[in-house]
């Protein structure tokens, strides 16, 4: 699961929705794996107005990845900046989480990662 | 300038959206001059050859595409309108190499007959040598026979095309991804065909994001990926994910087709209690990026019918009949190998909740492409679920005997063009609405109509 999936997802418990602390989950005992990947400036132009830029910084520091600028770079400046475009290109895209768990800042439920599977299925009394 | 394209003859209501979908994704200003689903051929305004040959370039329900010079119902017809429409272009072709084919639908030529049809072309003033091996051009006439011509012993077809072809369709995809070839599918795996098709009109193209929330082992992914889309996906059934054995997993798919870069991310959820972050809905009116908080360009899927598959979401079917299944899973669900309750879910909430999750998680033009049943006879239709948020943009029909199954495929609408009245109607409308019944049948009228055989 590309680091970037990680920006994409919630808690899944619906009480949990409404509160900040339900996302982004935060990553615990998270065995990484790194692909060489070839970099695609069009896709991280596209995917950028869609990243949470608060929550990616987060997942960021959570990971052990080099602290990423407090504001959110412009597609045209990310596109002329090929050090950030390096940068995000490897945590998002060559960065996979392949096991560990995914833990709620609101309820603290844990989601179990797999495989590179996260598995997002709760229990009859949290659904 | 007019062109003619090829289709194949088959999937006959999937041609149109494709190709429109690709004149989008190629930003090339299509106009179509004839059509008819009963006939491979159709007639086209474009801007360039170089448009042409991109509009085509990834379709799969086209075989080819030909600068137009000429067509008549017989060939002294097609002759005079060769001679009308392109003799200004016949100095372009006087020194280059070439050679003529034939493209005959439903109908056959002995090579004598042939060659001697080419011979009432030497008007032509081609001087180049003739090569039957990657000419510079290739000029053909496309021959449209009544059904059935050969063994009635018909000796001329009813229309004539005459064109010089640029370019072909993708037709080589279906059967690189062909599932008799693919190391790892279910029961339900969707036809690459009919995968690849429907990725082209849901707009997969390179930097794109595509989710498929009934994932299973990956066709439409797999598809999106093929044209260069990031593609994610979920199934409530992780196993399909995971796989039976190390090779044979959803990764392993990708991996096969050398589309790992791709892959973006699978996980097992729910739709009904699903992860994604969603932007919520009419609360984001003033921002005009078309994007505030929405992820996808597009979300492709097939879900589960409950036929073949059963459609399950997370919770008990009776609480009050098993009132000890909670307190177990409260107990029990941090071991590894808890397997959380489902229970039936009704085949038409599903549906709306594709639509709202859609609605949610879709940029502006994002498009959602997704599958579903319907039923033959009229008076037991599906109807095609609405949602105020979601333009109907075309509905593609695949029939078998009693039933049918439909692509239908929608556009997430900008805020601004969203009708105020609609959205009214529809929270009216949900407030009021309590799902019926509890077992499958009673759940899913398709499922119904499927196991009474549609009969009345």
């Amino acid at each position: 699961m590309k680091v970037l999936t990680l920006n994409f997802l919630t808690c899944a418990v619906k009480t949990c929705k409404s509160s900040a602390d339900s996302f982004p989950l935060h990553p615990k005992d998270a065995e990484l794996a790194h692909d060489d990947i070839e970099i695609n400036p069009e896709l991280l132009a596209n995917v950028l107005p869609r990243i949470d830029w608060t929550a990616l910084r987060t997942t960021s520091t959570e990971l052990g990845f080099p602290e990423l600028p407090a504001q959110p770079p412009t597609v045209e400046e990310l596109e002329a900046d090929e050090a950030l475009l390096k940068e995000l290109h490897s945590l998002l895209l060559e960065t996979q989480m392949m096991e560990g768990k995914l833990v709620c800042g609101c309820c603290g439920h844990e989601y179990a990662v797999r495989e590179g599977i996260a598995n997002f299925l709760l229990p009859s009394h949290l659904v | 300038m007019e062109y003619l394209i090829r289709f194949s003859q088959s999937h006959e209501t999937f041609r149109l959206p494709e190709i429109q979908a690709l004149a989008l994704i190629e930003k090339v200003d299509l106009k179509i001059v004839s059509y008819s689903l009963e006939s491979p051929f159709c007639i086209a305004t474009l801007p360039s050859e170089d448009a042409a040959r991109r509009l085509i370039r990834r379709s799969i329900l086209v075989q080819s595409i030909h600068e137009l010079w000429g067509s008549g119902a017989t060939r002294s017809a097609l002759h005079a309108s060769i001679r009308e429409h392109s003799a200004d272009l016949w100095p372009l072709y006087q020194t280059c190499s070439f050679k003529f084919t034939f493209d005959s639908y439903q109908g056959a030529r002995t090579s004598e007959t042939k060659k001697e049809i080419i011979n009432t072309f030497s008007y032509l003033p081609f001087n180049g040598p003739i090569k039957m091996r990657n000419p510079d051009q290739e000029f053909v006439l496309l021959e449209d026979w009544p059904w059935n011509s050969v063994p009635d012993g018909v000796l001329d077809p009813n229309y004539f095309y005459f064109g010089r072809l640029l370019g072909s369709g993708a037709r080589d995809l279906p059967q690189k991804l062909d599932l008799k070839k693919r190391r790892y599918i279910s029961t339900t795996s969707m036809d690459a065909e009919l995968a690849l098709v429907t990725a082209n009109i849901a707009l997969a193209a390179p930097g794109k994001l595509y989710y498929d929330p009934f994932v299973g082992t990956g066709s439409f992914p797999i598809a999106c990926a093929q044209f260069g889309a990031l593609a994610f996906g979920s199934d409530i059934d992780g196993r399909s994910i995971r796989g039976n054995d190390a090779k044979r997993t959803l990764r392993g798919n990708f991996e096969q087709y050398g589309l790992l870069d791709c892959m973006g991310g699978m996980f097992t959820a729910d739709l009904t209690n699903s992860p994604i972050r969603r932007a919520p809905l009419g609360k984001a009116a003033g921002e005009s990026d078309g994007v505030s908080g929405r992820i996808f360009d597009g979300i492709v899927c097939d879900p589960p019918y409950g036929v073949r598959e059963g459609l399950r979401v997370l919770g008990v079917r009776e609480p009050e009949k098993t009132p000890w299944i909670i307190p177990k899973g409260m107990e029990m669900y941090k071991l590894p190998e808890f397997v959380p309750p489902k229970k039936p879910y009704s085949f038409l909430a599903m549906l709306d909740d594709i639509l709202q999750f859609s609605a949610q998680t879709l940029v502006d033009n994002g498009r959602l492409s997704f599958w579903t049943p319907t039923a033959n006879d009229e008076d037991q239709e599906i109807p095609i679920p609405t949602h105020p948020y979601l333009e109907i943009v075309n509905v593609c029909t695949q029939v078998f005997n009693k039933w049918s199954r439909r692509l239908i495929t929608y556009r997430r609408i900008p805020d601004t063009e969203v009708d105020p009245e609609k959205v009214k109607a529809r929270e009216e409308e949900e407030s009021t609405q309590q799902l019926q019944g509890k077992t499958v049948d009673e759940l899913n009228p398709f499922r119904r109509a499927y196991f009474s055989k549609f009969e009345t």
